[in-house]
C-alpha cells in the first residue's frame, strides 16, 4: 500500500489541481494540508481548486478532514472548490458537513484569566454562596415550622427509614473509630503522665476528651463523609433525573418532602451517636489503661466518673446536635444546588463534605470559647 | 447499498441476565453495508441483544461472528481490536459530562490512534460538522439539547470510522424533523463510508423508511419471530403479531 499523498499542479492559469493518491486512513496518521494551502495563497489570480483521485487506494475521515480544511481555506480566500474529481461518498460527506452552518458563539475557555478578574469572580461567588446558605437555612426553618404545625408534606415512613440509615446503620463505623480514638488518646496521654506516676489520670484525659469534644467531633466527621455525602449524591442525582422538578410540578415542596426529613433524622440521631461514641472511646481508653498500665477496671471507671459531670455530657451532646445540623444542612444544600450532569454530582458530594468539615471545626471553636466563658 | 457479504452472524445466540433468559436461539445475518433494525415491543430485550453484539454481555449460548471471527472466543488483544471496529451510541447518549463535545470525540482518537491532541481536535470538529454541530466543540453535554446530545453521541460513535455502527433508539424522544434529519444522516453515512448500521428501535417510520433488513424479537416467546426486509414483513409476514406491530396494530 502506498502512502497518502497530495500533489499540487497548475494545469492552466487560474486553476490548481490536487492529485490525491495512496492509502488515506486515520491509523496511518493525519497528513497535513498546509502545502496545498500555501500553494493556494501563492498562486496569483487563482479562481478554482480541483481534484484528481484516480490513484486513490482507500480513504476515511483523514481525507475528508483534509478536504474539509481546504474547503474552509478556499472560502476564506475566495477560491471555488470543485469537488467533482473526488469519490462520490467523499463528496456526500463534504456536503453533509457544510449543510448546517457553524454555530457562531464559539466558546473559548481562557486559562490565563486576568488575576484581578479571577479574584473578583471568586469574591462574587463567595457572597453568592453565603446568600444561598442563608436562603436555604431560612427555607428549611420555614419548612420545619410547617412540619411542627402538621402542614408539611412528607412520608413518615421515609423519615423512619432515614433515621435507621443514619442511626443504627452507622453504629459499626462509629464504634470502630471511637474505640481507636479513645485508644490513641490514652496512649498519647500515658506517655507524659507515666513520667509523673500519674497513670490513673489517663481515665480523666480520655473521659473528658471524649465527652466534651472528641466523641461529637469524630462522629460528626464520620457522618460528614458517610451521610452528608450520601445526602448530596442522592439529591444531586434526583436533580439530574428531574425527580425534583417532578415534585415541584406536583406542588410538593422538595424541602418539605426530601430535605426536612433528612435534617431531622440526623439532628435527632447525632447526639445519640455522639453519646455512644463517648462510651466507646472510654472503653478504648480503658483497654489501654487496664491492659498496659495496670490500672484496675473498677478504679479506671470510678476515676472516669469522678472526672466527668453531667454538664460535660450535655455540653458534648449539644455539640453533637449542632454538628448534626451542620452535616445535614451542608449535604442537602449542596445536593439541591447540584447541576444537571454526573460530574456535577461528584462536585456536589465533595463540596458537601468540605463544607461540613469546615463548619464543624468553626462551630467547635466557637462552642469551646462559649463554654469557657459560661464556665461549662 | 446492502450486499450479500456477511458482517455479523448470530448463530443460535441466547442472552440472559443471570438465570433469566431474555432472548434465545437467535439466528440471523447482518450484511455488510446494511442498515439493519433490531425491533420489537418494549422490554423484549433489544438493547440486551445489542449489548451482547458489542461485547458487553457474553451470550449464554451460541456465537456472534464478525466475519468469521467470534468476539468471545478471541484473546484480549484481538477483542480490543475488534471493539475498535464497533461504534456504539447508547440510548441516552452516554456522553462523558465532564468533557466538552470535542473532548468526548477526541478521547478514542488519541487513545487508539497515533494522533496529536490538535489533530484529534480537528477530526472531532469534522465529526461534529457531519452531524450538524459545527461550532459546538467547546460546549459540555449539559449545555446542549437532548437532540444535540444524541447527534454528538453519534459523532463519538463514528470517531474511529468503525465498520459497524450500533445505534440504540437513535430517534427516541426527537421531534419529527430532527428524527428525519437523523435518518438522512444514517443513510448518508452508510452510503458514503459503507458503514454497516445496526439500529435498535421501535420507531416504525424510521425502520420502514431506511432499514434494508431487520429482526423482530418477541417478549412472550423470548425469541425472534421473523427476519427480513421490514417493508416486506409489514405486508407479507406469516406471523400476525409482526404484521400488527409494523402496521401500528391495524393489521
Amino acid at each position: 500500500m502506498s502512502a497518502a499523498q497530495l500533489i499540487v499542479s497548475q494545469p492552466e492559469a487560474g486553476i490548481l489541481q490536487v492529485r490525491v493518491s495512496g492509502n488515506w486512513t486515520l491509523a496511518s496518521g493525519l497528513p497535513s494540508a498546509s502545502a496545498v494551502e500555501q500553494a493556494i495563497d501563492a498562486t496569483r489570480g487563482l479562481s478554482r481548486l480541483c481534484f484528481e483521485s484516480g490513484d486513490l487506494e482507500s480513504w476515511d475521515s483523514s481525507l475528508v478532514n483534509v478536504i474539509y480544511k481546504l474547503a474552509h481555506h478556499c472560502r476564506r480566500t475566495g477560491v471555488t472548490l470543485d469537488p467533482s474529481g473526488l469519490p462520490d461518498g467523499l463528496k456526500d460527506l463534504l456536503q453533509l458537513a457544510e449543510v448546517v452552518p457553524a454555530h457562531q458563539e464559539i466558546r473559548h475557555h481562557d486559562p490565563d484569566e486576568f488575576f484581578l478578574a479571577e479574584v473578583g469572580g471568586e469574591a462574587i461567588a463567595f457572597v453568592r454562596s453565603v446568600t444561598d446558605i442563608v436562603r436555604f437555612v431560612g427555607g428549611v426553618a420555614v419548612s420545619m415550622g410547617r412540619m411542627l404545625a402538621g402542614r408539611a408534606r412528607y412520608r413518615p415512613s421515609d423519615l423512619f427509614l432515614i433515621v435507621q440509615q443514619v442511626g443504627a446503620q452507622a453504629l459499626p463505623i462509629v464504634s470502630l473509630i471511637s474505640v481507636l480514638v479513645g485508644l490513641i488518646l490514652a496512649f498519647v496521654g500515658a506517655v507524659q503522665l507515666e513520667k509523673f506516676g500519674a497513670d490513673i489520670f489517663i481515665a480523666n484525659l480520655v473521659g473528658l476528651g471524649m465527652v466534651r469534644d472528641m466523641g461529637a467531633m469524630m462522629t460528626a466527621i464520620i457522618m460528614a463523609g458517610r451521610t452528608g455525602a450520601a445526602y448530596a449524591a442522592e439529591l444531586g442525582t434526583m436533580i439530574v433525573n428531574e425527580e425534583i422538578d417532578a415534585l415541584r410540578t406536583m406542588g410538593i415542596s422538595p424541602i418539605d418532602f426530601l430535605v426536612v426529613p433528612r435534617i431531622l433524622a440526623l439532628v435527632l440521631m447525632m447526639p445519640l451517636l455522639a453519646l455512644y461514641a463517648d462510651l466507646m472511646g472510654i472503653l478504648g481508653g480503658a483497654l489501654v489503661g487496664v491492659t498496659m498500665f495496670d490500672i484496675g477496671t473498677y478504679e479506671y471507671f470510678r476515676q472516669t466518673r469522678s472526672a466527668i459531670d453531667l454538664l460535660d455530657v450535655f455540653g458534648g451532646l449539644f455539640k453533637g446536635l449542632v454538628y448534626g445540623a451542620i452535616v445535614a444542612i451542608s449535604g442537602c444544600l449542596r445536593g439541591m444546588e447540584c447541576g444537571r450532569s454526573s460530574a456535577a454530582v461528584g462536585v456536589a458530594t465533595t463540596s458537601a463534605v468540605v463544607t461540613s468539615i469546615v463548619f464543624i471545626v468553626v462551630a467547635c471553636a466557637i462552642l469551646t470559647v462559649a463554654y469557657n466563658i459560661l464556665g461549662i | 447499498m446492502a450486499s450479500t457479504e456477511v458482517q455479523i452472524r448470530f448463530d443460535g445466540v441466547s442472552v440472559a441476565y443471570g438465570d433469566r433468559v431474555i432472548q434465545r436461539d437467535l439466528d440471523f445475518i447482518i450484511g455488510k453495508g446494511e442498515i439493519f433494525a433490531v425491533m420489537g415491543p418494549s422490554g423484549c430485550g433489544k438493547s440486551t441483544v445489542m449489548r451482547s453484539a458489542v461485547g458487553l454481555l457474553e451470550p449464554l449460548a451460541g456465537r456472534i461472528l464478525y466475519g468469521m471471527e467470534s468476539y468471545w472466543d478471541a484473546d484480549l488483544e484481538r477483542q480490543k481490536i475488534l471493539m475498535q471496529s464497533f461504534g456504539v451510541m447508547y440510548q441516552a447518549g452516554a456522553l462523558w459530562s465532564s468533557m466538552s463535545l470535542a473532548e468526548n470525540i477526541s478521547l478514542p482518537l488519541t487513545e487508539f490512534l497515533d494522533l496529536s491532541d490538535v489533530e484529534a481536535h480537528e477530526i472531532a470538529s469534522l465529526k461534529l460538522a457531519l452531524v450538524g454541530l459545527a461550532g459546538f466543540e467547546e460546549y459540555y453535554p449539559a449545555e446542549v439539547s437532548g437532540g444535540m446530545r444524541k447527534r454528538a453521541a453519534i459523532a463519538r460513535a463514528m470517531a474511529l470510522d468503525p465498520s459497524t455502527l450500533f445505534l440504540d433508539e437513535p430517534s427516541a424522544g426527537l421531534d419529527p424533523i430532527s428524527s428525519l434529519l437523523l435518518d438522512e444522516l444514517i443513510t448518508h453515512l452508510r452510503d458514503s463510508l459503507g458503514t454497516t448500521v445496526v439500529i435498535v428501535s421501535h420507531e416504525l417510520h424510521s425502520i420502514l423508511s431506511i432499514c434494508d433488513n431487520s429482526v423482530f424479537l418477541d417478549t412472550e416467546a423470548s425469541t425472534m419471530l421473523a427476519s427480513g426486509n421490514p417493508r416486506l414483513l409489514k405486508d407479507e409476514c406469516e406471523n400476525q403479531q409482526v404484521r400488527r406491530f409494523l402496521s401500528r396494530g391495524t393489521a
